[in-house]
């Protein structure tokens, strides 16, 4: 059982970067995972008082405060316009509505579990993390770093023309999942760029890039092409919720899916 | 420490470890229709209202809530024996265990709903956004349609009282 | 009461909400962990983490010396005489296999001792201090291998089983049984179409919102008292005497509300606990089950393999059914030579037409956690493999599974040779299958149809039947007296779990006292208090108490009109009872309840109350057929619950809205069984299910649409007609769904879960072909 001898809410980000320098402190999202776990905590960090939930839009960037909920991010009206249902459709079915009331987005995205949704989707978009120290990364490197003693500040989404895609299977329809993909395509220096993340293998989500030209007449054969090839890229591991096989299988259906329904709006 | 927080329209204030769990304050504060069903977040038993939105008290921070506004239902007594009535017409209330955390979860609902209905003039709800709405709600002994027919006949009569006053203005 | 005076029912056959509707939905402190005092002791336990093993030293010291522990107990603190956990009647027919605390560890999670203390933070503390060496011994962890297998789960030799049901436990048998009518091996052999399949389901979990949980205290007598969530207060009086060691007069059981139990409360998985903390202590103790604990400590459903050999000849009369079960106990044997005899008895007889039938059973111990009661009780598993046979039967014979099933279905008057030749005097059965066959659209849409998005809806079809009591055994009893004003104080000891019991026992009798629901005050279950009654599980409490709140009933209005007569001097003969009035018909002379319920507390020598008992002979079963519609994704094998219909007969409907949630319920607790739910260990029999976020229960997007009828027959020796119906819904989602991914895909599913990967690999089987 979790448990902490300190409890301080930060007034400034020094202060939680300062005190989150002792091992034995933890920085506090929604309490969702951390709480499962045998952690002895000394000083808990609660960051709830420093305008981190906020999701902030300029002409080039979405910031989405670290301390953002996840039903924040469901009914962001602008989050919506730019890339369509897939952000909501990336935590809807995260368990229910109050626990989207509760899980951060920084939270989601600092513990880099296997299983996130929230990973897989920022993945594919041109996403960077704010460190405090560290300062602005992308979010493909940050997920390859092992956890340190940093402060997640806040995720920032670059704006661009993107289409965006999220699918997943699950056993129950609010359970983990047993594979989450999301495609995103764009034109990127001028040339036509996918990205595609597969998630929950049940390993963390990875990421893969093709400067493809596919055209609104492809054919299915060469959709399922695709797919296959990008679906082959990861690797898949066996858990309770599924084989390995039946990942990589999953992978490729939901890529082909969410290649065609891109394809399809232009049209 | 000492946790200073409104509860239940009034001002409390309680001595709790820095680790203390919302859930089991508002239990040790006699608001024993806080429940817990799962310690993992997934069974929608302990939610309440922190500033007015659902959450699960049982992964709360008690430390947490200082100086926000905390409701159980307790608070709500009114509408949830409001509510209730459609609930046991249905015989969906059961075994009771899950009503607490669930009536808290469909109150929030109805009242986020109608607020945006109120915005934008539409007043149709999907059934489907109903059941992903208290999706975190589980409940083991009623297969979950008693528990939408109450809900359904609830907005039926709030919609003809509202319509209703609508008329009396009218007339009047 | 005739099938007449049906429409006449003020109470009776009306959707009357709960009597404690009210404190429910507000939230009221009625629970056991609401109402437990706060000085209680905590009281937690140290589990094992092998599955089998020996405990070799215990040093408590370090533990005790934490500040706030209480006591630490270990085997050596307990009685070494052994018992059954089962809430059963006596003498149990599950084996007498347990100690409070024992020196082997049968399970991952078997108690290997007890802390108890001021805070829960101390008792973990101390928990963490517990020092143990275990000698670590091979598991049995695979079933099938378990009967004669060398390494024995209950070596010990002071285990024993009281009642003959086969059991031996040096060979890990726990119950084995062979019974038949006919020469089934000949009568299969001369079929035209013969299946011969296997079947598994696997172990479930209950999954009641409010889990384990008891506390204790001792009262002024010094008798232990015992304020536990459960189903059979009756049974846990005895089983914590026979656990302690001591007296049953010194043990008191009182059941508050319960946040539900679908069995799992028949056993009595937590009260031993605090039991023995506050006997040796003499302080208030409670023990609340953590969910993991509830979901890897418990006494969840029994896993069973299931072999079925079904054979008809060419018109399609099912001849013969063959059915051999293999059950899994787990370490101990609660509820385990019982539950596997309705695999077979409560799923051959749907088939009325057979000349011979075969069921032969095997129970065996292993080295996972015990298994228990859980609703439909062995039916749910022998029906899903009967159901699937005939299923699969039906698409050997190229013959729609609803027709072979209307040629074939047990029918009102039938005399069921697999169901102890009870005959059934009351049965819609063939009303049930008719009604759930238009409520689909079944000849639309079967066998399936295409949605033209890569998706393709099938539909499936299962039977069911359970029984109502337990016959020659089962005993409710029910005690009713009037009070000033005329009140009545109803008193069962049948307890209520959320079911309704309380309420549709009270609408029994206010329609047989012709009085309103608000004139009857019913009193939960108080061992001290109340009248006996076996408890709430078998399907037992509206057809065992119920008939015993009519005669109990029946008995008060002779004693009312009678006390009536005196008080208007007249003979009892010449008066009439109207519920409000006692007449005297031949002047018209009246007096009131009211007057007489106050008149009767002065100046009296008759008591206003009548207590009466009922035990039945048969176990008339409800009956019901339901009907799955599934949408699967060809590519993925994701199967979809798209519409259920269910049609019930359980004979008079007591009060409809209560049993239609009933039936919903129960179905969506199949739909999990069917669907999702799987306790998976890990090959060292660690249990992986160990929370909701690993065992998942269906949330309300998982189910679809259920819909619900009843076509009622009527069960004369029911009460008003009833039939039970409390289990019976569970049995048909598990068949009729597997029968719909069958119809839909093509792939039959013989082990449960169905899930996605199993249907896609059966496609590409399939496929492959």
């Amino acid at each position: 059982m979790l448990t902490i001898s300190n409890y301080v809410k930060a007034k400034t980000l020094e202060e939680a970067y300062e005190l989150n320098q002792a091992r034995s402190s933890r920085v506090m999202g929604g309490m969702m995972w951390m709480r499962l776990s045998n952690a002895k905590v000394k000083t808990v960090i609660d960051l709830s008082g420093l305008g981190l939930d906020q999701i902030e839009e300029t002409d080039k960037v979405f910031k989405i405060g670290a301390m953002c909920t996840l039903r924040q991010l469901e009914q962001c009206e602008r989050l919506r316009e730019e890339y369509g249902d897939g952000i909501r459709e990336a935590v809807r079915h995260i368990v229910g509505v109050q626990f989207r009331n509760q899980a951060t987005v920084g939270g989601s995205i600092y513990g880099r579990f296997g299983f996130s949704d929230v990973l897989t989707a920022f993945l594919a978009l041109d996403t960077f993390v704010e460190l405090y120290d560290g300062g602005i990364i992308r979010l493909s490197e940050f997920v390859n770093r092992k956890p340190d003693r940093d402060i997640l500040v806040s995720i920032i989404i670059r704006k661009g023309k993107r289409k965006f895609r999220y699918s997943s299977v699950r056993r129950t329809k609010t359970d983990f999942p047993v594979i989450a993909c999301a495609v995103v395509t764009g034109i990127v220096h001028g040339e036509e760029s996918w990205y595609f993340t597969v998630g929950a293998r049940p390993m963390k989500a990875a990421l893969t890039e093709r400067k493809w030209k596919l055209g609104p007449d492809e054919s299915e054969e060469a959709i399922a092409a695709y797919a296959k090839e990008i679906a082959g890229e990861f690797d898949y591991g066996t858990n309770m919720r599924g084989s390995a096989q039946y990942r990589q299988h999953l992978a490729e259906v939901l890529l082909r899916r969410s290649i065609r329904s891109i394809l399809t709006e232009d049209k | 420490m000492e946790i200073r927080f409104i509860l239940n329209q009034k001002q409390v204030a309680v001595d709790a470890a820095p680790d203390a769990v919302l859930m089991n304050v508002l239990r040790d504060l006699g608001c024993k229709s806080v429940k817990c069903g799962c310690e993992t977040t997934n069974c929608g038993l302990c939610t309440v209202w922190i500033d007015g939105k659902s959450r699960l008290s049982c992964s709360v921070l008690a430390a947490g809530v200082a100086g926000r506004e905390v409701t159980t239902l307790e608070g709500v007594e009114e509408e949830a024996a409001e509510f209730g009535r459609f609930l046991a017409e249905e015989g969906a209330e059961q075994c009771g265990f899950c009503s607490p955390g669930f009536i808290m979860n469909v109150l929030a609902m109805v009242k986020e709903f109608e607020e945006r209905d109120a915005a934008s003039g539409s007043g149709v709800w999907d059934i489907e956004e109903i059941k992903e709405y208290l999706a975190g709600n589980l409940c083991r002994c009623t297969g979950y349609m008693g528990q939408l027919r109450a809900i359904q006949n609830y907005m039926a009569e709030r919609r003809g009282a509202a319509e209703g006053r609508e008329m009396k203005e009218v007339q009047a | 009461m005739t099938r007449e005076k049906m429409s006449d029912l003020s109470y009776v056959n009306h959707p009357v909400p709960k009597v404690d509707s009210e404190s429910l939905v507000t939230g009221k402190a009625v629970y056991t962990n609401d109402l437990a005092p706060s000085d209680c002791l905590i009281v937690k336990i140290v589990r094992s983490p092998y599955a089998h093993a020996l405990i070799k030293e215990i040093d408590t010291a370090r533990a005790c010396a934490v500040p706030g522990i209480e006591c630490v107990l270990t085997y050596k603190d307990c009685p070494d005489k052994r018992f059954t956990l089962a809430g059963q009647t006596y003498p149990e027919p599950s084996p007498y296999d347990r100690l409070i605390l024992d020196q082997r560890m049968r399970f991952v999670g078997d108690a290997a001792a007890i802390v108890a203390g001021v805070s829960e933070e101390a008792v973990r503390k101390a928990m963490k201090l517990v020092r143990i060496k275990y000698e670590v011994l091979e598991p049995v962890l695979d079933f099938r291998k378990a009967k004669d297998n060398p390494v024995l789960v209950h070596p010990e030799d002071n285990w024993r089983s009281l009642c003959s049901v086969g059991a031996d436990n040096k060979r890990n048998l726990c119950a084995h049984d062979e019974c038949g009518e006919g020469d089934i091996d000949a009568v299969i052999a001369s079929c035209d179409y013969v299946v011969d399949r296997v079947y598994h389901t696997k172990a479930n979990q209950q999954a009641m919102m409010e889990t384990f949980r008891t506390y204790t205290y001792l009262d002024a007598y010094g008798r232990l008292n015992v304020v536990s969530s459960t189903q059979v207060p009756f049974h846990v009086r005895r089983i914590l005497a026979n656990a302690l060691d001591i007296p049953k007069h010194r043990v008191r059981v009182i059941k508050p509300r319960i946040g539900g139990g679908f069995g799992a409360k028949q056993t009595s998985v937590s009260e031993i606990y605090p039991a023995i903390v506050t006997w040796k202590t003499g302080r208030p103790a409670k023990i609340i089950f953590t969910r993991e604990e509830a979901l890897t400590a418990s006494s969840p459903r029994h896993e069973m393999e299931l072999h079925v050999r079904v054979g008809a000849d060419k018109d399609g009369r099912i001849r013969g059914i063959d059915l051999h079960t293999l059950s899994n106990t787990g370490a101990f044997g609660e509820h385990g030579p019982t539950t596997v005899g309705l695999s077979g008895h409560k799923s051959i007889p749907l088939y009325g037409k057979t000349d011979a039938f075969r069921f032969t059973y095997d129970v065996v111990y292993t080295n996972v956690m015990s298994a228990g009661a859980y609703r439909g009780y062995g039916a749910t598993q022998g029906i899903f493999a009967v159901e699937s046979a005939v299923n699969e039967l039906a698409e050997k014979m190229g013959m729609d599974p609803t027709v072979l099933r209307e040629k074939n279905l047990v029918r009102e008057g039938q005399v069921m040779p697999a169901y102890y030749n009870e005959r059934t005097d009351s049965c819609a059965l063939d009303r049930c299958l008719a009604r759930a066959k238009e409520m689909i659209g079944w000849d639309r849409k079967y066998p399936f149809y295409e949605c033209g998005n890569g998706k393709v809806r099938g539909v499936g079809v299962a039977m069911a039947m359970q029984g109502s009591g337990i016959s020659h055994v089962d005993t409710g009893s029910v005690a009713i007296k009037m009070n000033d004003d005329g009140f009545y104080s109803l008193m069962v000891g049948a307890t209520d779990m959320g079911t309704g019991c309380d309420t549709i026992l009270a609408q029994m009798a206010a329609e047989c006292l012709e009085c309103s629901m608000e004139d009857i005050v019913v009193h939960g279950v108080d061992t001290d208090i109340s009248p006996y009654d076996t408890g709430s599980y078998a399907s037992s409490t509206t057809y065992v108490t119920g008939m015993a709140v009519v005669k109990t009933c029946e008995k008060l209005r002779g004693k009312i009109c009678s006390v009536g007569a005196g008080y208007l001097g007249c003979q009892a003969e010449d008066v009439q009872f109207d519920g409000v009035n006692v007449t005297n018909l031949k002047n018209g002379e009246s007096i009131s309840r009211k007057e007489i319920g106050n008149k009767v507390m002065c100046f009296s020598n008759e008591a206003l109350s009548a207590s009466e008992a009922f035990s039945s002979p048969t176990s008339p079963p409800p009956f019901m057929a339901g009907i799955a519609e599934v949408e699967i994704d060809k590519e993925t094998g994701e199967v979809e619950m798209v519409d259920y219909a269910a049609v019930v007969d359980c004979g008079t409907v007591v009060n409809p809205a209560l049993a239609r949630v009933q039936v919903e319920g129960g179905i969506a607790q199949g739909i999990g069984m069917a669907l999702f739910e799987d306790i998976v260990y890990n090959e060292k029999g660690k249990n992986y299910s160990n929370s909701f976020m690993q065992y998942k229960i269906p949330s309300r997007l998982d189910v679809g649409r259920i819909r619900v009828e009843f076509e009622s027959s009527y069960e004369p020796t029911g009460p008003f007609g009833a039939k039970s119906i409390g289990e019976i819904v569970i049995n048909t989602p598990s068949p009729a769904i597997a029968n719909a991914v069958q119809n839909a895909a093509g792939v039959i599913i013989r082990e449960l879960p169905i899930t996605a990967e199993k249907v896609y690999m059966g496609m590409m089987e399939k496929k492959k072909e």
